[in-house]
């Protein structure tokens, strides 16, 4: 066949216009905790229930804590992902462990779903010697072969051809596990998002595509971003399967991505999920956004806080207290701060580490390179503190 | 021993590949049942099957990024990219991705397992666009590799070293010799190191260095000088990254001369990148000034395209002007 386009042929001039698809919104429960009338309410153990509460708690805290941290001056950089926690566990909680996240940069609550434990955290935003990644990348850039989660990169949207090709490899091996990668609305203006798609819908690939539609690229609005009803009329063009959620009804993203996986390792099809969310923090921590937005337009957004709406619904299931809840936050408080104290006090990589993965071996050049290197710091040590002293033995 | 051409000895290498291990796969623009524009992946869809072998959307930042992500999966991934010159669209997950993938995750993940082909270089009246020799912008990337054969025999052994080494490489296959350049190649499984040069003729007066299809004009100038009664040495590259630089400086220190030619423009060309190597290692063995016969710096013409080149008559007067200096 040389063509896949179906033809309906009219004889009356008409053209289509994009305004007339609107995406509705797939939501669970009210803020109040009661689900909305007629809701599908997805299938969840107290267990689990209670788990994914318990990551987006650790995540709430961690990212008020290390915020702060890098506001005393204590690590150089660091992004929250705050108001955004129940897209970010809701969705690692509807896979399988050994399913392939390929994230952005501010999906740590997924992270913290698995299991990447605070030491491992702190490790790598003190860029120390246990980092997983030798201190050679900025604070927030995780990575756990361990976890299936693939390590951070800063530039936006390569991680999203990548997953088609992970999931690509994923069929080929034929072991029912599809990737997942995430990313921001205003990534998904970059060609790779486009190039992934596309490739993932002819390939007829196991990969979800998860948008965290948080409303701002740094400063730049949505409505300067895109003309369109969001993200996921695009997944249609690509003939391909898109819902919408709200990315703050833990329920409602947890309920999409088990489907999207079914129909993904099922089906070999994929699916783009847009949830719907607001980054109620600045961009990073470099960021000030008092200078685009304004307070009243967060303030409504608060009011929607994830965390508070997943309690609720908890506390009306009787699975969860107030009691329990302030004994959890503090416990994470503690508990973060520990391991913060314990991670930057740790030393820096070792200066040999500089040439190591370059390559499977460090090349001929390379060791002539960090011999040379060697040899000057020798001659200033004190121009160089984190590795002078451990230069000559470990 | 058979006869075959550059492609078929490619063919042939992709061929090897795909039949000694399942996990590599063959992948790009009109790579699947056709075989390739230039017919480099003839057969292989009907001998692998279509999910081994097939056609990708005609989109390279996709390509290559699927590339990555199935490297990184563990397959080895081998994609083509139709022409060098269309190589920058996929420039970003290459340089950001290919090259840095196990460097940044501190070996947790990599994607060793990628081979980038892509026919590149001129004189085949292909304009701006079919003609460009774009290895220098990939040379200075650490974590890639770098290949250029010149000759049917090393263009089956360096591409299978390619595929099965334990990192990212792009390769290049020099077009216009793609069926001109005819030779006996081994039928059997076999490689060729990467990060060696070769010493292809062995002389005394004067090295010329080159790589890929650019061999060939170095030699037929060095036959001419040798009518002339200077001896050159002649040096295949063969890896662009990392380079070789022990083998091309013991020649240097035995011949007192260096010739670099090679068809991409002049101005920030890897020879510049050799030259400076060089002179640090064998300043007090030089006897004249290490030239570099490149193309000119300009895009890549058409109806000047004999002009533009560095052909063995340009590198035939470096020679007499190095000697002579």
């Amino acid at each position: 066949m040389s063509t896949a386009t179906r033809e309906r042929a009219v004889h009356q001039l008409e053209f289509m216009r994009g305004d007339e698809l609107q995406i509705p919104t797939y939501k669970v429960v009210k803020q109040d905790g009661t689900p909305y009338k007629g809701a599908q309410v997805p299938d969840l153990d107290q267990a689990l229930a209670l788990k994914i509460y318990r990551s987006m708690a650790r995540t709430r805290v961690l990212d008020e804590r290390m915020l702060a941290a890098q506001r005393q001056g204590r690590l150089s950089f660091y992004m929250q992902s705050t108001g955004e926690e129940a897209t970010t566990v809701g969705f690692a909680a509807a896979l399988e462990d050994d399913d392939m996240i390929m994230a952005q940069y501010r999906e740590q609550g997924a992270l913290v779903f698995r299991g990447f434990t605070l030491d491992e955290f702190m490790n790598q935003l003190f860029s120390n010697e246990q980092d997983y990644g030798k201190g050679r990348q900025m604070p927030i850039h995780y990575g756990s072969r361990q976890l299936h989660y693939m390590t951070i990169s800063s530039p936006l949207a390569t991680q999203i051809p990548q997953a088609t090709g992970y999931a690509y490899g994923q069929k080929l091996a034929g072991d029912k596990r599809c990737t997942v990668t995430v990313f921001g609305e205003g990534a998904a203006s970059e060609g790779d998002f486009h190039a992934a798609l596309n490739m993932a819908s002819v390939l007829k690939v196991p990969v979800i595509f998860l948008c965290r539609n948080n409303g701002y690229a740094i400063s730049t609005p949505s409505s300067e971003q895109f003309a369109a009803d969001g993200i996921a009329p695009r997944a249609l063009g690509y003939r391909m399967h898109a819902i919408r959620v709200d990315g703050n009804d833990v329920l409602a993203v947890y309920a999409a991505m088990q489907e999207a996986r079914r129909l993904a390792v099922e089906e070999n099809e994929p699916v783009l999920i847009e949830a719907m969310s607001y980054r109620l923090a600045a961009h990073s921590s470099s960021d000030d956004p008092s200078g685009y937005r304004s307070k009243k337009e967060e303030e409504k957004w608060r009011e929607k806080d994830p965390l508070v709406r997943f309690k609720n619904w908890l506390l009306k299931r009787k699975w969860w207290s107030e009691e329990e809840d302030s004994a959890l936050f503090e416990r994470e408080r503690q508990a973060v701060l520990e391991a913060l104290k314990a991670a930057e006090h740790r030393p820096a990589p070792m200066v040999d580490e500089m040439i190591t993965d370059v390559y499977d071996q460090p090349t001929a050049h390379l060791t002539e390179q960090l011999e040379q290197l060697k040899a000057h710091i020798r001659r200033y040590p004190d121009a160089y503190p984190k590795t002078s002293g451990r230069i000559d033995h470990g | 021993m058979a006869k075959m051409n550059l492609l078929q000895a490619v063919n042939n290498a992709l061929d090897i590949a795909m039949a000694a291990d399942d996990k590599v796969i063959c992948f790009g623009e009109d790579v699947g049942s056709f075989g390739g524009v230039f017919r480099a992946t003839s057969h292989l869809q009907e001998k692998y099957g279509r999910d081994r072998c097939f056609n990708t959307p005609l989109v390279e930042q996709g390509i290559i990024g699927f590339a990555n992500g199935l490297a990184a999966q563990g397959s080895r991934a081998v994609a083509e990219i139709q022409f060098a010159d269309y190589i920058f669209p996929a420039f970003d997950q290459i340089v950001n991705e290919s090259a840095k993938f196990r460097y940044r995750s501190g070996n947790l993940f990599d994607v060793g397992g990628l081979t980038i082909r892509t026919p590149y270089g001129g004189g085949i009246a292909g304009g701006h666009y079919h003609s460009q020799s774009p290895e220098a912008y990939f040379a200075h990337t650490p974590g890639l590799k770098v290949v250029v054969p010149r000759n049917p025999h090393q263009a089956k052994g360096l591409l299978l070293a390619s595929i099965r080494d334990p990192n990212p490489v792009v390769f290049f296959e020099p077009k216009r010799i793609y069926r001109a350049s005819v030779g006996e190649v081994p039928e059997e499984d076999y490689q060729l190191p990467l990060g060696e040069a070769e010493v292809t003729r062995e002389g005394s007066d004067i090295t010329l260095l080159a790589w890929g299809a650019q061999m060939e004009i170095i030699e037929k100038a060095a036959e001419m000088a040798d009518k002339d009664g200077v001896s050159c040495e002649l040096i295949d590259l063969r890896t662009i990254l990392p380079w070789d630089v022990d083998t091309v400086a013991a020649s240097v220190q035995k011949t007192g001369r260096l010739l670099i030619s090679h068809e991409a423009p002049l101005t920030g060309g890897f020879a510049g990148e050799i030259a400076a190597a060089i002179q640090e290692r064998c300043f007090l063995y030089l006897e004249s000034p290490i030239a570099r016969v490149c193309g000119l710096d300009t895009p890549y013409p058409l109806a000047l395209e004999k002009e533009y080149m560095a052909d063995h008559l340009k590198v035939y007067e470096a020679i007499k002007a190095s000697v002579q200096f």
